[in-house]
């Protein structure tokens, strides 16, 4: 367990970090990014439609919701990829509304993507360096004389083989990343984007796909990521890695914000509930989706066990 | 009987010929287009006529002398270059392939067409435009060589032109692969949409690579040009799938694969051409007339390559590892 870790073995966990009662679109103390009117229609049907949201700063904040809650479109929107139909964006109180993705990752905010893209016929220390902002060695024009670039592709070198030993892929760096299982992949790129020295960094599902031996050191290192002074936004599935480590907790439901607040208040939150079983779900309607009904059980079951310390 | 001695003299002379270098400058530039960069040119035949009619009409037309000939078809495939990736780089990979086709071939018919006779020679080509070229011939009068390679002075100029030209390009290559540059190159090929979220500008890149590569292309279309005359039918299709042959052939992602490639492509069709048409003259293929003999070479090399790439599909320079990996 990390070094962030509190007496009885759970992370410290941010808090204070909005003002007024939690609700969707609450106001942050200090919000890193702030959304306003963002719709994103794909023909007629409206994939992400959110009124306000605030991202707090320093704080790991998870955003979950059902399948199609437009996670994901929310992602690509905030991070560039995609456009929205209407609304405003700012990112550390600039405007990245419209900018392209690329810009937006020189800004500080970098982001890994749900289906892991490993550069696979890239070696891994390759993978790493492409990582490091502002190589002058990216230029054409210098590309060709290496006198003006080999210093700096020393330094980007170290740090990089510095990064890697902590995510543990040193021993990999000459291999290709096609060559890396579907955990190890995930930890490069999430080490990857930690060469662009972000601000915000925002992983989308970090945990799909990864075998249970390694869910230990990834949470641990998102941790670390909050411990050295960044920010963290995830989409996650797995409620127990939300209330383990999120500080903060956006639900989404059909493109909007539906609840917001820390991970245990919001798990208890009725719009919740509703957004993952239906607001009928006390009817009788037939068999329910047996794995959410198991996730709700096991946050159940958490919180009775968390409420006994 | 079929004279070996003189079928392997003439597959050694294209080891050094002119074309062989200019299919070897053309398929480098598409390695870095398809091989490093991973973008689907199929209109390399373009880039190869434009410098070919850039230089060619630059000098008999304008009266440009040599270095502003070679400017003019250099500036002639940018444009072009940026008139393919402009609407077309943003899109996904096979609307490049679909629109360098096309252009390629729209190209080609503006060379051919009567309109435009007085400057593109329609379809009898340009000549003439040689005498520049031949006075920077630093070489004195004579014959040289030794073996099957003996040529006169103008045609070991251009040897030692078209060759000088195929060493810096891969020198350039080699360098710029090398780089960081080369690594955010090799990235877009894998995956661009990684790459941009690490904040590298995949657009520019892009259309940088496919400007150099063109450049590699019209260069060569003026190596193409020097040994003989610069005629429209020579541009066609068929011509950019020769140089992907070349260039799967030696190696996609490699400086010196699409060089060694384009020697053995060349040398395999110069001694099938022979063997060929001499086994008729013997009367070792009966049921073939000599014209249908002088297709035949094309199929012979086909299934040469096609054995090549079955079982070494990495090509013969490229890097065996990199074919476990192939999705």
């Amino acid at each position: 367990m990390s070094s962030s870790a509190g007496a009885n073995g759970a992370p410290v966990k941010s808090t204070g970090l909005h003002v007024g009662e939690p609700a969707p679109g609450v106001k942050k103390v200090d919000p890193i990014i702030v959304a306003d009117g963002i719709k994103r229609q794909f023909g007629g049907l409206t994939a992400v439609d959110v009124e306000h949201l605030e991202i707090p700063r320093g704080a790991i904040t998870a955003l979950i919701g059902p399948n199609g809650a437009g996670k994901t479109t929310l992602f690509n929107l905030l991070t560039g990829f995609d456009k929205p139909n209407e609304g405003t964006w700012t990112f550390d109180g600039q405007s990245i509304s419209g900018v392209p993705a690329f810009r937006v990752a020189r800004k500080g905010q970098v982001r890994t993507f749900q289906l892991t893209k490993a550069l696979g016929l890239l070696t891994v220390l390759d993978n790493m360096k492409l990582g490091a902002k502002g190589q002058s060695g990216e230029s054409l024009a210098r590309a060709l004389f290496p006198w003006f670039w080999r210093k700096e592709e020393e330094a980007i070198e170290e740090r990089a083989l510095d990064l890697l030993a902590r995510f543990k892929l040193d021993g990999k760096k000459d291999d290709y990343a096609a060559s890396l299982s579907g955990g190890q992949r995930k930890l490069l790129e999430m080490a990857r984007a930690l060469m662009s020295e972000p601000t915000l960094v925002m992983l989308d599902e970090p945990m799909a796909g990864v075998n249970p031996a390694l869910t230990q050191s990834l949470l641990d290192h998102i941790l670390n990521l909050k411990k050295e002074g960044m920010t963290v936004l995830f989409v996650e599935h797995d409620m127990h890695m939300v209330r383990h480590i999120a500080d903060w907790v956006v639900v989404m439901a059909e493109g909007r914000v539906v609840a917001e607040g820390d991970p245990h208040e919001v798990m208890a939150n009725p719009a919740v509930i509703d957004a993952y079983l239906g607001s009928h779900h006390d009817q009788d309607l037939g068999e329910p989706d047996t794995d959410v009904v198991t996730a709700i059980k096991e946050l159940a079951h958490d919180d009775a066990d968390e409420s006994k310390h | 009987m079929i004279d070996w001695l003189l079928l392997f003299s003439n597959a050694a002379q294209e080891i050094i010929s002119p074309t062989t270098a200019a299919y070897a400058l053309a398929a480098l530039g598409l390695a870095i287009h398809f091989g490093f960069t991973g973008l689907l040119n199929f209109g390399q035949a373009g880039f190869m006529a434009l410098g070919a009619y850039g230089y060619a009409i630059a000098t008999l037309t304008f009266g440009f002398p040599v270095w502003g000939a070679i400017l003019f078809g250099i500036g002639a495939s940018i444009v072009f270059a940026l008139i393919l990736g402009v609407p077309t780089l943003r899109l996904r990979a096979d609307y490049l392939a679909i629109v360098t086709i096309a252009a390629a071939e729209i190209l080609r018919l503006l060379f051919t067409t009567n309109t435009f006779e007085p400057v593109t020679g329609s379809a009898n080509g340009l000549q003439g435009y040689k005498g520049g070229f031949e006075e920077l011939n630093p070489i004195p009068e004579g014959t040289y060589g030794f073996g099957p390679w003996v040529y006169n002075e103008y045609d070991w100029w251009v040897r030692i032109f078209g060759w000088g030209l195929v060493a810096l390009a891969a020198l350039i290559t080699w360098r710029l692969m090398s780089s960081p540059w080369g690594r955010v190159i090799k990235g877009i090929r894998e995956d661009e949409d990684a790459v941009r979220a690490l904040g590298k500008n995949v657009y520019f890149y892009k259309m940088q690579s496919l400007i150099i590569g063109g450049v590699f292309g019209s260069l060569a279309g003026m190596i193409f040009i020097l040994p003989r005359a610069v005629v429209p039918s020579n541009y066609q299709t068929s011509l950019t799938f020769f140089i992907y042959a070349i260039l799967l052939l030696g190696g996609a992602a490699t400086v010196l694969g699409p060089i060694l490639g384009s020697v053995i492509f060349w040398v395999l069709l110069s001694f099938f051409s022979g063997f060929i048409a001499r086994a008729v003259e013997a009367g070792w293929l009966p049921f073939m007339s000599s014209v249908q003999a002088g297709q035949l070479r094309f199929i012979l090399v086909g299934i040469a390559i096609m054995v090549i790439v079955i079982y070494r599909p990495q090509g013969i320079l490229g890097n065996k590892k990199e074919l476990a990996f192939v999705k």
